[in-house]
C-alpha cells in the first residue's frame, strides 16, 4: 500500500493533525508574500501586461506541483485516488471565476493574498479582506435563491485527460511545455510593454525548464498504476484477510448492517442482469465489472460511515470485484458470504428453498430457480431482521476513512 | 530598506512544492476562503445560532453540536496569515501603508479594496473555491472545473481591467 497521503488522523489525533495543516499553512503564507503577493499594486499590474508576476508564479507553482504529484503517483509512492481533486461544478465554478476576476481587478487581490497583505500592514489588504468576509456572509444569505444554479452541472471528480481521452503522463507533460512556452512569451511582452521595470528570467530558466521536460517525460514513461498494478501492490496484506475469511461477512451480519441506522450499507451486485432482475437484495445496485473502476469514483464520495458489501450468485465474482474496490483504495469493503445463493437460504421462504433449489450447477451460478422476474418485489429480498434471529461473529470494522471529503477551499 | 521580492519563478517553483507537500502529506492541497468562511460562520454561530438553524448551507457548518472552527482549512488560513507575517518581517517588508495607483487616494482605494472583495468573496464561494483552493491545487492535479476556473478568472480581469486603468496607473 502507498504510504501517502499519510493518514494524519490516525497519526496525530483529531487535533494533532491541525498541526500539520498549519505548517503547511505558514509555508503558504511565506511563499506567497516573498513573491510579493502583500503587494496589491504587484498584483493588478499583471493584468496591464506590465509584471506578469501572477502568471509566472502561478503556473510555475502548478506545474512543479503537478509533475511531483503524477511522478510519486507512477512511482507508487502516493495515492492519487486519494488526493484531493475539486469536483467540478463547470457553471458555477465559471461565473464565480468570472466574478471574481472583476473583483481581482476592483480590488487587486484575491482572499490567500489579502490574508499576507494585511498581515504585512497593508490596509487596503484589511479593506479586502473585511469584503471577503461580506461577500461570503452574502452568498450564505442569497444562496438559497439559487440553489439550483449552484448545484447544476456537477460532473464528478473530472479531470483534463478523462475529459481529452488521454494518459496522465501526456496531458502533464503537454502542460508543462505549454507553460513553458507561454513564459517565454510572457518575458517578450514584459520586456516590450514593462520597460524598465521588467526582470530578466534567471540563468538558470533554461536548465531548470529541461529538467522538469525530463522529470515529465519520466513520469509519461513510467505511466500512472492501472487497477492492476494498484492491486499488486497491496495483494500481500489483503491477500491474507480474503484467505483468513475476515472480509467475508455473513447474510446475517448484512441484514443488520442494512437494518442499522447508523451505517449506510452499500450493496453492490455483481451478477448478470437477467439474475439481478430475478432476484435481488432490496437496495442493491447492479454493478458490472468493466463499470467497476469508474464506479469508484462517485462512491469515494459517499459518507464516512458507509459499508460497501459486494455480492454474486456464490464468491468468485464479488471476490474479483472486492479485489478491485479495495486496489482503488475504497474503504470498508466487503463481500457477503455464500453470496446471493447463501441470502436466499438463509432468508428464503421455506417452501422455495425446497422446492427451487436447482441440484447440478456450476460454481457462481444461481442455486435456485425463479419463475418470474421480481426484482426486490419477495419477501427473501426484505427480511424482516426481528423474525430472523441468528448470532454472528461481527467482522465489520470501520476504518477511518482516509479518502478527501472536502479541500482547496473546505 | 526592504529586501526585493523573489525571482517570480524561483518563488513559483518554492510555491509548486509546498503544495506539493501539502498533498503528499495530507492529501488536501492549499486554500483560504473556505477558513475565512468557517470563522465567520463561527462568530454568526455566536451572534444569531438561531439564524444558522434556518439556512442550510450554514448548517453544513455550524449547528447542533457542530463547530465551525473544527475542519483543517481553518488552521491552514492561520497558518497563512502567521507565515504572511513571519516573511515580512523577515524581509523587512512589514509597514503600514496603502498601495494604490497614482491618481487615487488612500479611501478611494479602501473601497474598492472593500468592494473587490465582496466580489472576491462571493464568487470564491459560488465557484466552490479561490485562487488558491480551485485555480492552483485543482489546476495541479488537473481537474476540468478547475481549469475552466481559472481561464474564467484570468478573464472577467482582462476584460475589466481597461475600464479600471484609472485606478491603477
Amino acid at each position: 500500500m502507498t504510504s501517502f497521503p499519510l493518514p494524519l488522523g490516525e497519526l496525530f489525533g483529531h487535533y494533532g493533525s491541525y498541526v500539520v495543516y498549519l505548517l503547511v499553512g505558514l509555508a503558504f503564507g511565506a511563499t506567497l508574500e516573498t513573491a510579493g503577493f502583500g503587494n496589491s499594486k504587484k498584483l493588478a499590474a499583471q493584468f496591464y501586461f506590465k509584471d506578469l508576476t501572477v502568471f509566472k508564479v502561478m503556473f510555475t507553482a502548478i506545474i512543479v506541483a503537478g509533475t511531483l504529484i503524477f511522478l510519486s503517483s507512477a512511482l507508487g509512492l502516493l495515492d492519487y485516488n486519494l488526493v484531493w481533486v475539486p469536483p467540478t461544478y463547470l457553471w458555477p465554478g465559471i461565473v464565480g471565476g468570472l466574478i471574481m476576476g472583476v473583483g481581482f481587478i476592483v480590488g487587486g487581490f484575491c482572499p490567500g493574498t489579502s490574508l499576507v497583505a494585511m498581515a504585512t500592514g497593508k490596509i487596503d489588504g484589511v479593506f479586502f479582506v473585511l469584503g471577503v468576509l461580506s461577500g461570503i456572509f452574502l452568498f450564505g444569505e442569497t444562496v438559497s435563491n439559487f440553489d439550483i444554479f449552484f448545484e447544476s452541472s456537477y460532473m464528478g471528480r473530472f479531470t483534463l485527460p478523462e475529459l481529452l481521452g488521454l494518459d496522465y503522463g501526456t496531458v502533464m507533460l503537454a502542460v508543462v511545455v505549454m507553460a513553458l512556452l507561454m513564459f517565454w512569451g510572457a518575458e517578450k511582452v514584459e520586456s516590450a510593454v514593462g520597460g524598465e521595470t521588467a526582470q530578466k528570467a534567471p540563468r538558470w530558466a533554461v536548465p531548470a525548464s529541461a529538467a522538469l521536460v525530463a522529470l515529465a517525460a519520466v513520469n509519461l514513461a513510467v505511466g500512472q498504476p492501472d487497477n492492476t498494478d494498484r492491486w499488486k501492490m497491496i495483494e500481500a496484506e489483503q491477500a491474507a484477510l480474503l484467505d483468513g475469511r475476515e472480509v467475508q461477512i455473513s447474510p446475517a451480519e448484512l441484514l443488520s448492517l442494512i437494518n442499522d441506522s447508523q451505517i449506510k450499507a452499500v450493496l453492490l451486485d455483481v451478477r448478470d442482469e437477467r439474475y439481478f432482475n430475478q432476484f435481488h437484495i432490496h437496495g442493491a445496485r447492479r454493478l458490472p465489472q468493466e463499470q467497476v473502476v469508474d464506479a469508484t469514483r462517485e462512491l469515494m464520495f459517499e459518507p464516512a460511515n458507509t459499508v460497501f458489501v459486494t455480492m454474486g450468485n456464490d464468491e468468485t465474482a464479488a471476490t474479483e470485484t472486492w479485489k478491485m474496490l479495495k486496489a482503488e483504495s475504497l474503504p470498508n469493503v466487503y463481500i457477503l458470504e455464500g453470496g446471493v445463493n447463501n441470502w436466499l437460504r438463509t432468508y428464503g421462504e421455506d417452501w422455495f428453498v425446497q422446492e427451487h433449489f436447482l441440484r447440478n450447477r456450476e460454481n457462481d451460478q444461481p442455486a435456485f430457480r425463479f419463475d418470474a422476474a421480481l426484482g426486490s418485489r419477495q419477501s427473501a429480498a426484505e427480511p424482516n431482521p426481528h423474525a430472523f434471529e441468528i448470532e454472528f461473529e461481527p467482522k465489520v470494522k470501520l476504518e477511518l476513512k482516509r479518502a478527501p471529503t472536502s479541500g482547496g477551499c473546505g | 530598506m526592504p529586501k526585493a521580492y523573489m525571482n517570480p519563478y524561483l518563488a513559483g517553483i518554492l510555491l509548486g512544492i509546498v503544495l506539493f507537500l501539502a498533498f503528499f502529506i495530507t492529501g488536501t492541497g492549499l486554500g483560504a476562503s473556505g477558513g475565512l468562511n468557517r470563522m465567520l460562520v463561527f462568530f454568526q454561530n455566536l451572534a444569531v445560532p438561531e439564524h444558522i438553524n434556518q439556512v442550510p448551507y450554514l448548517l453544513k457548518m455550524a449547528g447542533g453540536s457542530l463547530n465551525p472552527l473544527d475542519s483543517w482549512i481553518v488552521y491552514l488560513t492561520v497558518g497563512t496569515i502567521l507565515g504572511g507575517l513571519l516573511s515580512g518581517l523577515w524581509g523587512k517588508r512589514v509597514k503600514i501603508e496603502t498601495n494604490k495607483g497614482p491618481r487615487i487616494g488612500n479611501k478611494t482605494r479602501w473601497m474598492m479594496a472593500f468592494l473587490g472583495g465582496i466580489l472576491m468573496g462571493y464568487g470564491a464561494r459560488l465557484a466552490r473555491g479561490c485562487t488558491s483552493g480551485q485555480a492552483l491545487s485543482g489546476g495541479a492535479v488537473l481537474s476540468v472545473g478547475s481549469w475552466a476556473f481559472m481561464f474564467a478568472v484570468f478573464a472577467g480581469a482582462y476584460a475589466f481591467a481597461y475600464f479600471l486603468r484609472r485606478f491603477w496607473n
